[in-house]
């Protein structure tokens, strides 16, 4: 039951928060908080108490566990919804949800901090949308039921399409109807590839289910399910973005008001990664393993020219979109790849993508409310004016552009040696994605906070609410560059089960022994050492 | 006919009766409010009489009329949309100083039309529900206010319906001098037969049916009317014409051809085919350029046709669930977005115009918050009934295995997202070159309460929408 809370916390808050406001406007900040707070001490609660569950149904089953397939979730929940169409309301959660969860919740709260002073204007409404996105983010990383995922993975379009027409900037209203109808003409093709899915599922064994579990290993012609793998590629890779699909996200990363961006860089796009890991691989490995070739070039066109994209751009936040298709790129190219090297390092990056990007947004963010402008021509020598911004900023800077000892470095690296052991010449295209990656990221910080200040720019430096956002985040880069394998710890038993399940498939070639002892043994992941 | 017969007949009886009732009393004294409360009582009525029938195993009366439940489902449809657009039509009348009492005599019989039509088993009743039906709408659309762009919607109307009733009546003819039989049983064999037989004659009344049927539905190529005349009714009538008018219809068209299983390669089949398409293509890329509310309206529900068609075309049990819900969800979601419409009507103009809706949500935040759940609905976004309703067209669709049909419905629906978000945008994004906001009418508070338990309505039944799929079942089972 304690899942069906994650839904439900955010998804109260958030007439709650309107409520309020029509009295006190600026109450509806705190009900936010506690919207998103409290389920974050609750996932975080469930993840230290159940950390030792994890292991040993890991150590239960060892490397030959099919995790959810034999029902070996953390927690699960399941009612009939639409009992005529085979729909059931199907939450569950392994290692792998939990982390979503918390990047989840974590990003809702820093939105709701990073709007305390940005956003003076519909207050109560604001807090609205965010919370009712926090709640169908939380619903898409939790459901197992097709139908179910489908309906929140809709159900966030609409608040995030308010968030950015009504709160975003100059071009707010276009970049809104671009992501929107991005995202549901791409949803649209999903819908046909899981109702295909379905009805095979359901001819061939008279069976009308939504349930992934059941769906998992549907028979079909190699055609068919080369088809219905383009139908989820195409919503996943829309959302991530992958190369071609991409051209939504800078307007909206842009356009986006600061909590927006966040909540679009830190957990929105990773609905793509997720659901590629999640459904799209299991269900149809040999598909998949027939477009890996196609896969591994886009994720590299993606890494490089978004890299160059960035590099190219004016606009400081139009920048920092752009790095996350470079970034994503590298997740591309890991699930791609699709080894336990490779997929730890996918979900280390989703994680640490997440904080690094998150920070950058909101130090722009600040930055716009201070100087009113994000147009790199019109800074420089910012350091000098607020050394504590000018310094956190050649921190994630840093970050973003991979640097040893943080928790970026060690995503990239893992995802670059995993997919050495597939395709060489990848691997090689994405490591020079790395040095493209420190020439924006330098380049960023040379524009807006080195060099000569010329424009008699005088504003006040962090206050103590955003110093301690970013010390946090600062904190939690740290120590993942340095110590990662709590995180590799749980999501071991998904990335384990995920192969498990498509052991039988040419993109698993790797016997269950040799690469994967080097997980159980925790000898991997110091590399950032 | 016996006196089981009578008490089947109920709801048809209860509907002949109240406008009779409406009329006797506004001859004797003239009150708009014990007009609406008269048609209220008739309606109510309708709907007891309704579980009264329901209690009948004999259902078949004569062989014009079956009161199946699939017919008493309908029936109560159309009589709860109708009372909706009677209590919204209060306050747009009320404001204009007119004699509205006959208004809703016209409004009950319309309804009896459309319960005759989604009841009949026979081309008489057929006919005779839908002239019934049409004859009322001429009237409605002009009747309450004389003005000229009513009148001009009016002769437009009645023109194209005329036309159309003759085309019917004609098809008719020509499938019973040939076969000798005029009703739904005796047709079947024919349709199943397709267009392709030897007799030409029967086709070309299947035909001629077929063009009167996509008339009435508004489907593209016969859709011309519909924009001219959605813009030029007063807006409840509009409501009234997208709701309950084309729901009849289709119900009767789905109760025509349950019986027949359509080869994907045979011309009927084709032929809707091609219709579908065409209606969910041209209608979506002609509501992308209006800049008029009810034109978008018009637009939208010729491209909500063809979704239905695509449900219909995949045949079988699902299929009707399909409609059937997809027009539950379609007359909730209109009556709510013409709702608004007449709502925010001043007595000067209907609020048709973009501009009428800029600021709304400041202005009037509940009504902009009604309104924008239609428009979502519309666009099927979860949370509403029209994600549902879409879901199962496509389900139904994927089923049958109609997969080009679904992809055009796909492409089509996403374009048909950047209108209704214009609208969206419209109501809640402060423009900075806008100097004040609009003010539309003052919402009275039946037209309120109205579209409140509409909007209800969409929400629960799109959270939790299985009673009324299990309700829609057993309606839809007992089609032969």
């Amino acid at each position: 039951m304690i899942l069906l809370w994650y839904i439900l916390i955010p998804a109260v808050a958030a007439p709650l928060a309107w409520l309020v406001s029509l009295s006190r406007p600026q109450l509806a900040r705190w009900v936010a908080v506690a919207g998103t707070a409290l389920p974050l001490a609750l996932v975080t609660w469930q993840w230290a108490s159940q950390a030792g569950a994890l292991r040993a149904a890991f150590a239960a089953h060892g490397p030959g566990a099919a995790g959810l397939v034999q029902g070996t979730w953390l927690a699960h929940v399941q009612a009939t919804w639409i009992a005529p169409l085979g729909i059931s309301f199907f939450l569950a959660a392994d290692g792998l949800t939990l982390i979503m969860l918390v990047l989840t919740f974590a990003m809702g709260l820093l939105a709701v901090l990073a709007s305390w002073r940005g956003i003076q204007e519909r207050v109560g409404f604001f807090h609205f949308m965010i919370l009712w996105t926090t709640a169908a983010l939380a619903g898409v990383f939790l459901s197992l039921d097709l139908f179910l995922f489908y309906f929140f993975f809709e159900m966030m379009l609409i608040p995030m399409y308010f968030v950015i027409a009504l709160w975003g900037h100059e071009r707010r209203v276009y970049a809104a109807i671009k992501f929107f109808i991005f995202t549901q003409a791409s949803g649209l093709l999903m819908l046909i590839a899981i109702l295909a899915l379905y009805f095979i599922h359901g001819r061939a064994t008279g069976v009308y289910t939504f349930d992934f579990t059941q769906l998992l290993g549907t028979q079909m012609p190699s055609g068919t399910a080369f088809l219905l793998m383009l139908g989820f590629f195409a919503a996943f890779a829309v959302k991530l973005p992958a190369f071609p699909l991409h051209t939504w996200l800078p307007d909206a990363h842009t356009e986006a008001p600061t909590a927006g961006s966040v909540i679009l860089a830190g957990v929105l796009i990773k609905i793509g990664a997720y659901g590629m890991i999640r459904f799209m691989v299991p269900l149809f490995p040999q598909a998949v393993y027939g477009f890996r070739t196609v896969g591994l070039v886009l994720a590299v066109i993606g890494i490089i020219y978004g890299a160059i994209m960035a590099y190219a751009q004016t606009d400081l936040k139009r920048l920092v979109a752009y790095t996350s298709v470079s970034h994503m790129g590298f997740v591309l190219l890991g699930i791609f790849a699709w080894n336990t090297l490779a997929l730890q390092g996918v979900v280390l990056q989703i994680v640490c993508h997440a904080l690094s990007t998150g920070a950058l947004f909101i130090l722009v963010g600040t930055l716009q409310d201070r100087i009113h402008t994000r147009d790199m021509a019109k800074m420089g020598g910012l350091w000098a004016v607020a050394p504590r911004m000018g310094g956190t900023a050649m921190f994630f800077a840093l970050a973003s552009l991979g640097l040893p000892g943080l928790g970026n470095f060690v995503a990239e690296f893992l995802i670059l040696v995993g997919t050495w052991q597939v395709s060489k010449w990848a691997a090689v295209l994405g490591a020079v994605g790395l040095v493209f990656a420190t020439v924006y990221a330098l380049w960023m910080m040379q524009r807006a906070f080195q060099g000569e200040e010329t424009h008699a720019l005088r504003f006040g430096d962090l206050v103590p609410r955003e110093t301690g956002m970013y010390a946090a985040l600062i904190a939690a880069l740290v120590v993942l560059g340095f110590y990662p394998q709590p995180l590799i710890a749980t999501a071991r038993q998904t990335v384990t089960s995920v192969q498990q399940i498509t052991a039988g498939s040419p993109l698993s070639p790797e016997t269950a022994s040799a690469a994967q002892t080097m997980i159980v043994d925790g000898a991997t992941a110091d590399d950032g050492q | 006919m016996t006196t089981g017969d009578l008490i089947t007949l109920l709801p048809l009886i209860a509907l002949t009766v109240s406008p009779v009732v409406v009329m006797l009393a506004a001859a004797y004294y003239r009150s708009h409010a014990l007009a609406l409360a008269l048609t209220l009582v008739g309606l109510a009525a309708t709907i007891v009489s309704l579980f009264i029938a329901a209690t009948r195993t004999s259902r078949q009366v004569t062989p014009l009329l079956s009161f199946d439940a699939y017919a008493l489902f309908y029936i109560g449809l159309l009589t709860v949309a109708t009372a909706a657009v009677a209590i919204l039509s209060w306050s747009y009348l009320q404001r204009r100083h007119v004699h509205p009492e006959e208004y809703y005599m016209l409004l009950l019989t319309a309804t009896l039309g459309g319960a005759v039509l989604v009841a009949s088993t026979h081309f008489a009743a057929f006919f005779l529900g839908l002239e019934i039906l049409s004859v009322s709408l001429y009237a409605l659309i002009v009747y309450p206010i004389y003005r000229a762009q009513f009148v001009e919607a009016a002769v437009k109307y009645l023109v194209l319906a005329g036309a159309t009733s003759a085309f019917l009546v004609f098809g008719m003819a020509l499938v019973y001098a040939q076969t000798g039989t005029m009703t739904v049983s005796g047709l079947a064999p024919l349709l199943i037969a397709g267009l392709g037989g030897e007799d030409v004659v029967v086709a070309l009344g299947v035909v001629l049916l077929l063009v009167g049927v996509g008339f009435k539905l508004a489907v593209v190529p016969f859709h011309m009317w519909t924009p001219d005349v959605y813009q030029g009714a007063p807006a409840p009538v509009g409501a009234y014409i997208a709701t309950v008018s084309k729901g009849a219809v289709f119900a009767l068209l789905l109760r025509y051809f349950r019986p027949v299983s359509l080869d994907t390669g045979s011309t009927l089949f084709l032929v809707f085919a091609a219709v579908a398409i065409a209606s969910m293509v041209a209608g979506n890329l002609l509501a992308l350029r209006q800049d008029n509310v009810k034109r978008i309206l018009a637009y939208s529900s010729i491209a909500n046709l063809g979704y239905l068609l695509v449900a219909f075309l995949a045949t079988g049990e699902r299929a009707a669930i399909a409609v059937t819900f997809y027009l539950v969800a379609y007359f909730a979601t209109t009556l709510v977005a013409f709702g608004v419409v007449t709502a925010l009507s001043t007595p000067e103009r209907d609020a048709e115009s973009m501009d009428d809706y800029r600021g709304l949500a400041r202005t009037r935040g509940w009504t902009a918050a009604a309104f924008t759940v239609a428009l979502f609905s519309l666009a099927g976004m979860p949370l509403t009934m029209g994600f549902i309703a879409k879901f199962y067209v496509v389900t139904a669709g994927a089923g049958a295995a109609l997969w080009a049909l679904i992809i055009v419905l796909v492409l089509a629906s996403t374009v048909g997202l950047y209108y209704y978000t214009r609208i969206v945008v419209a109501m809640w994004v402060r423009q900075p070159d806008e100097s004040a906001d609009a003010v539309g009418a003052a919402v009275g508070g039946g037209s309120a309460a109205v579209l409140a338990a509409l909007t209800a309505f969409l929400i629960v039944f799109g959270v939790y929408p299985a009673p009324l799929i299990q309700l829609i079942e057993r309606a839809v089972a007992t089609l032969p």
